[in-house]
């Protein structure tokens, strides 16, 4: 059941990701991973978390951990996209905002951030 | 059948409805005042309880240099001014709002929000001006509106300057507005799931970006603030405001949700001094 939850889920994601490069071939400009990342209307991982690796990540707050070598933290990367889309799950406590559950990143944009972070 | 699972759901509400009763009987906003100041001086035992006033000030010296520098000459007297020709312009019928507040309406701020008995709901400060300007034919202030009530409270709330902080909550409908309050302020809502407490509890003290954010506790004794010298904000204004940031829609000003909501969080400052107003960035 949950392996046919995955794979709907995959395609699902397929057939975004190639809606979304379909879609990028008109549009002028697409944000990439750390814009968004970035980008205080979106991901505004800045306001919390600071990155130590990437020199114009200025002026971070302090209320998350820095986010530095996170493919060793999260050597399973669903378990860091799982995180960024409900912190919730893990400590019920976190303070940092569900961007998934509470579509505050599409499925697509959460995708591109975890590949950014992961890389941090 | 249907009509089981329905008394079963009836029973099963009352009994968290008593629970929760039980537990907010223990909870009065002495005990919580005192649970949130220990848990402050726990985690930041530098910081005097007497400087939570100064809210964020208070954790970093440099700014509250700067502060104490804006202070010596500030930039919004002529609004306390302006304020203070609002409160001696007596009304159409010759009497003025001193003659229809308590004590003349000095040393009176830090007893509001108040909760009054014969209307069954919290009362601002702001309100009681509007029923001083009701009962004496005038039409009353947009609680909303900076220019007016903004300025006027302003000032009047200088008349209160050095008041220790006195919200009293005394009767059973009392509690209940003030836990209504609380309950508000410990709420997580809005698309980016905060509660008030996640900023102004869980997260006092540290930075959000470069800003640090201020702890509960003393943050309702100096309003209305002055950003960036001459912007006023009322204290419910800056609770629309967080409503916005967290991607909320906010309460109405005065309506009964906020209302409540700065009668639990003045209670959380009982026992600071007032002051009126301050700059703030």
């Amino acid at each position: 059941m949950r392996k046919l939850h995955q794979l709907i889920t995959t395609c699902a994601l397929g057939a975004i990701t190639l809606t979304g490069s379909a879609l990028a071939a008109d549009a002028a400009k697409e944000l990439t991973g750390k814009q968004i990342a970035f980008d205080r209307s979106k991901g505004n991982c800045l306001a919390c978390h600071a990155m130590p690796t990437v020199p114009d990540a200025e002026s971070a707050g302090l209320i998350g951990p820095p986010l530095i070598a996170m493919s060793a933290r999260y050597p399973d990367k669903a378990k860091l996209r799982a995180q960024i889309w409900d912190a919730t799950v893990a400590n019920p406590s976190s303070s940092m905002i569900p961007f998934g559950k509470n579509g505050v990143l599409t499925e697509a944009e959460i995708d591109k951030v975890t590949d950014f972070i992961y890389g941090l | 059948m249907k009509q089981q699972i329905i008394m079963k759901l009836l029973t099963g509400m009352a009994g968290l409805g008593m629970a929760l009763g039980v537990a907010t009987a223990h909870a009065s906003p002495e005990q919580d005042k005192q649970d949130l100041i220990k848990y402050f001086s726990t985690k930041y035992p530098n910081v005097k309880h007497e400087d939570f006033v100064y809210g964020a000030l208070a954790f970093d010296p440099d700014s509250k240099a700067q502060y104490d520098a804006i202070m010596e000459f500030p930039p919004f007297d002529s609004q306390i001014d302006a304020g203070r020709k609002m409160w001696e312009t007596p009304f159409k019928n010759g009497k003025t709002y001193a003659d229809c507040l308590p004590n003349g309406g000095k040393m009176i701020a830090g007893n509001y929000p108040m909760f009054d008995e014969a209307k069954g709901k919290v009362v601002t400060l702001e309100d009681a001006v509007n029923d001083c300007r009701v009962a004496n034919g005038e039409a009353p202030f947009k609680l909303s509106d900076p220019k007016t009530i903004g300025v006027l409270s302003a000032y009047m709330r200088t008349l209160s300057d050095g008041m220790i902080m006195n919200v009293k909550v005394q009767s059973p409908k009392a509690m209940a507005a003030y836990d209504e309050g609380k309950r508000t302020f410990f709420r997580r809502t809005g698309q980016l799931n905060f509660a008030c407490a996640t900023c102004h509890v869980q997260n006092a003290g540290t930075r959000l970006r470069s800003e640090l954010l201020s702890p509960v506790v003393g943050q309702a004794v100096h309003w209305p603030v002055f950003r960036g010298g001459d912007k006023l904000v009322t204290l419910q204004d800056r609770y629309s405001g967080c409503f916005k940031m967290i991607r909320a829609v906010p309460p109405a000003q005065d309506s009964t949700v906020m209302n409540d909501l700065e009668y639990f969080h003045s209670a959380m400052s009982n026992g600071l001094p007032m002051k009126a107003s301050v700059f703030r960035k």
